[in-house]
């Protein structure tokens, strides 16, 4: 009887982990919720839209220029790295030979896991003076998406390419029997029935550009400004909260973490999105 | 119209923009690969990983750096390994898929995998150094990468445990042996490879991380004394010299060198443990 | 129902009464009444699908181990009733050593595939484990084979040679009952008359259940016989009895095509 006692004591201490791992993320709102909580209720939501900028000091918290910069960033990351990476899928299971496929695979999972600081050191140090001899100052929108996109393209290419690869076996055969093309059939056939899996990919990588910090805070030139061309430069959400919680105090510490919420936010719709994405999935 | 030449055509078309775009990818890696080489190798060396820096970083090495690098990954792995392979066991041997607990414990599970490491690191600020009192310190920083590892860790000791055949455990519950026996002496060490998988990711997590850092362990480049103190990570030291250091690029670039070098390794082999061991890849497990 | 044949000889060991098992709404056995008699072999019969394995972990519960598994129904071991939650379940599946159709050694040494069971059940002195390790090995007529080797993994030895070390380690636990889930169904006709062999040796010193597809094996093996078959949906019990019964004279029209091979 004893050895029973064992078990249930397992099966307690188990649950009781499980439930710490899973209560961290209340605590993470919690947490950011209350130390939002003092801006919402000394500046309130609406000021955080229709105050005329961002000058914390002067009092003034119009996160719109921000959320611009995060918005045309992502957007632009996500719309180059999208086509590129369901091409590389498409690449790796339809168009190169197995031992091109295998490595360049390899190369793409290694991509994934490169630090976002070594990809925004880089950026900083080529692709900006680069774009300096465009125009200046180098440290521009442009220089954000190029970074982005090589850092998202990783997430949209592994989804897309497992995908496609659980589909294109048992179509392609049959799309081959028709006398289809190899492009018709992927077109036609294979990306069609591949579809879900790749849209969850897409919204996980979304929700990576926006949560992004260090690679766009290194190359975006953080002026708090709407910017007017590819070449001007952008201060995005996150890097707000990295460059100014070093020193913010009172209500400018607080609206950071207002920030820090509506960040969660859009992460919580994404993977939520992603999920559903997925479930089509699963069903398709 | 003749159909059939354009579809060939298309097919030709269709074939050099798929093997353009790849080869544009690969371009873009070994670029950066060989740029962070030749710029980054010159400088690293037995001396340059031991000695402190000097001047801010621009002359001496990053030898506290790399001992306080050490402390924040040991202090969230020491964490976060029995909460994620508590949490994963559970997950796997003791929930069935309807049961609540699990259903709502792997649900915040995907929603924390998805928090920008930028709030985690609001969070940590918010808990671990000015609820519990940590300031920035080493700890603050381990702890706020423990929560940030851990739906990966889980996720891949998870799978590691659903590979495992049912039979073991059926044969193990004929024979008359105890749940936690099973698990014990069974179980555990047939999922190894889901566990060396996790722990390997979760590394590489942690080693990459920036965000989260800056203002939980801080910017202080000694090295430290105890986990209370604040430590710099390799990753920060990196975006410290690049943004704030005035001819910093020299020593920036070997660090990130050795970063590179560092995460490429970490998930060179996670990788190749996952495709053999698991059969997925990193990215989508 | 025809199949209530009364045990001559042997009182019955388990006794089930209307035993019904479900799989989530859809049943896998239903309204089985079967007594099985101490110290004999029991076969149980009958095609694909019918029951018969989820019979044999109703009667270890290993069922409780699949989600979704219910048992009903009245089921005794040796009079008591093993359905009820009371039942301490390490203790029952002590009694009622399990073989299965696939042979399923640990991923350790030969050695510590007999020894790690042993040592759970409490057995923690090493010349009794080293004993109990050859006995049981020779009961199977693995000792000879393997005593040199006891340290190689026990995913190393051949099929045949894995299944009578699962023997062996469920022996070396003393059960009582021993269940064989088609226990030569994935080795081959040399390993598949050794093990053969080795379960008629075990006749009279334990009780025996064993679930085969093979008619002829049935007939040589075992003492009782048990033809299950699928009717409205459900796995049923349709005729059981003497092996001589069975075969020679069937009650029913269904197991009377089945053992002459035209059904089934
Ligand atoms: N884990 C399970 N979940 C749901 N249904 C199951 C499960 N295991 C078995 N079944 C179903 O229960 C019925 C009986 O299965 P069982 O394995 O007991 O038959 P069997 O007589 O042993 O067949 P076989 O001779 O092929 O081994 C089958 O219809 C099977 O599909
Ligand atoms: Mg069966």
């Amino acid at each position: 009887m004893s050895r029973f006692r064992v078990d249930e004591g397992l099966l307690w201490s188990l649950r009781g982990v499980a439930f710490l791992a899973g209560t961290i993320v209340v605590f993470v709102v919690a947490f950011v919720g209350w130390e939002a909580s003092a801006a919402l209720r000394s500046v309130g939501l609406s000021r955080f839209v229709t105050d005329p900028s961002w000058y914390p000091s002067e009092g003034l918290y119009s996160v719109l220029p921000m959320l611009v910069g995060t918005v045309l960033v992502t957007a632009g990351a996500v719309l180059t790295a999208t086509p590129l990476g369901i091409m590389a899928a498409i690449f790796c299971n339809h168009y190169a030979p197995a031992f091109v496929a295998r490595p360049y695979r390899r190369m793409i999972e290694l991509m994934s896991g490169i630090p976002s600081v070594v990809y925004g050191f880089w950026g900083l140090v080529t692709l900006v003076p680069l774009i300096a001899q465009v125009e200046p100052p180098g440290t521009s929108l442009l220089a954000g998406i190029m970074i982005l996109t090589v850092m998202i393209l990783p997430t949209v290419t592994l989804f897309a390419d497992s995908s496609i690869g659980r589909v294109s076996e048992e179509y392609t055969r049959g799309a081959a029997a028709l006398g289809l093309t190899r492009w018709a059939t992927v077109c036609h056939v294979v990306l069609p029935a591949a579809r879900p899996g790749i849209v969850a990919g897409v919204f996980l990588a979304t929700a990576r550009a926006i949560g992004e910090t260090m690679a766009v805070l290194m190359v975006c030139g953080n002026v708090v400004k709407t910017p007017g061309s590819l070449f001007d430069p952008v201060r995005t959400l996150t890097a707000n909260i990295a460059l100014e919680m070093a020193y913010a105090m009172g209500d400018h510490r607080s609206a950071l973490f207002v920030t820090g919420l509506v960040l969660f936010l859009l992460i919580v719709a994404l993977v939520w999105g992603a999920e559903l994405a997925g479930e089509g999935r699963a069903r398709g | 119209m003749d159909s059939l030449a354009r579809s060939q055509r298309g097919e030709k078309l269709a074939q050099v923009v798929m093997w353009s775009s790849a080869a544009l990818v690969s371009a873009v890696f070994l670029w950066m690969l060989s740029d962070l080489v030749t710029n980054g190798l010159g400088r690293v060396s037995w001396e340059f990983l031991t000695s402190s820096p000097s001047d801010s970083g621009r002359a001496g090495g990053i030898g506290p750096i790399v001992v306080s690098t050490l402390l924040i990954v040991s202090v969230a792995m020491v964490v976060a390994i029995p909460i994620g392979v508590g949490t994963a066991v559970y997950l796997a041997e003791f929930t069935s898929t309807e049961s609540l607990l699990g259903r709502l414990v792997r649900r915040s599970l995907d929603v924390l995998a998805g928090v920008p490491s930028i709030v985690f690191g609001l969070f940590g600020s918010a808990f671990f150094c000015k609820t519990l009192g940590l300031g920035f310190s080493i700890l603050s920083g381990g702890l706020t990468l423990a929560c940030m590892v851990l739906p990966i860790l889980i996720r891949s000791v998870e799978v590691g445990f659903r590979e495992i055949p049912d039979h073991y455990r059926l044969s193990a519950a004929a024979l008359g042996l105890s749940r936690t026996s099973t698990l014990l002496h069974l179980l555990l060490p047939a999922a190894a490879p889901g566990l060396a998988v996790g722990l390997v990711l979760g590394i590489g997590r942690a080693a990459a991380e920036t965000a989260a850092l800056i203002f939980t362990s801080g910017y202080v480049d000694r090295t430290p004394e105890s986990v209370l103190d604040s430590g710099r990570a390799l990753s920060v030291h990196i975006f410290d010299l690049s943004m704030n250091v005035p001819g910093g690029t020299p020593n920036a670039y070997a660090a990130a060198l050795v970063l590179l070098g560092l995460l490429l390794l970490i998930n060179g082999a996670a990788s190749g443990l996952a495709h053999r061991w698991l059969g997925r890849n990193i990215a989508t497990l | 129902m025809s199949s209530e044949h009364p045990t001559e000889g042997n009182e019955a060991l388990f006794e089930a009464e209307n035993l019904t098992l479900v799989y989530g709404d859809t049943p896998a056995f239903e309204g089985v009444s079967l007594s099985i008699p101490a110290g004999e072999i029991t076969a149980l019969v009958g095609p694909s699908g019918c029951g018969k394995t989820s019979f044999l972990m109703s009667l270890n519960r290993l069922s409780d181990l699949v989600p979704n598994c219910r048992v009903t129904g009245s089921l005794r071991l040796g009079g008591q009733d093993i359905l009820s939650s009371e039942v301490d379940l390490i203790a029952l599946r002590r009694r009622v050593g399990m073989i299965f159709q696939k042979p399923n050694a640990f991923p350790f040494s030969i050695r510590k595939n007999l020894t790690f069971p042993l040592q759970e059940h409490g057995v923690r002195d090493r010349d009794k484990l080293a004993t109990l390790v050859e006995a049981s090995l020779r009961d199977v007529g693995l000792w000879d084979e393997i005593k040199d080797r006891l340290d190689a993994p026990a995913l190393s030895l051949s099929g045949g040679q894995q299944q009578r070390l699962c023997l062996a380690r469920a022996l070396a636990l003393k059960p009582e009952v021993l269940l064989l889930d088609e226990p030569c169904s994935a080795l081959d006709p040399l390993s598949s008359g050794v093990v053969e062999d080795l379960i008629v040796s075990l006749r009279g010193r334990y009780t025996i259940v064993i679930v085969t597809h093979n008619l002829a094996q049935a007939r040589r093996v075992a003492d009782q016989v048990a033809v299950f078959w699928v009717q409205g949906g459900a796995g049923r019990l349709i005729e059981s009895g003497s092996v001589g019964q069975v075969f020679e004279d069937p009650q029913d029209e269904l197991t009377r095509s089945y053992v002459t091979g035209q059904r089934g």
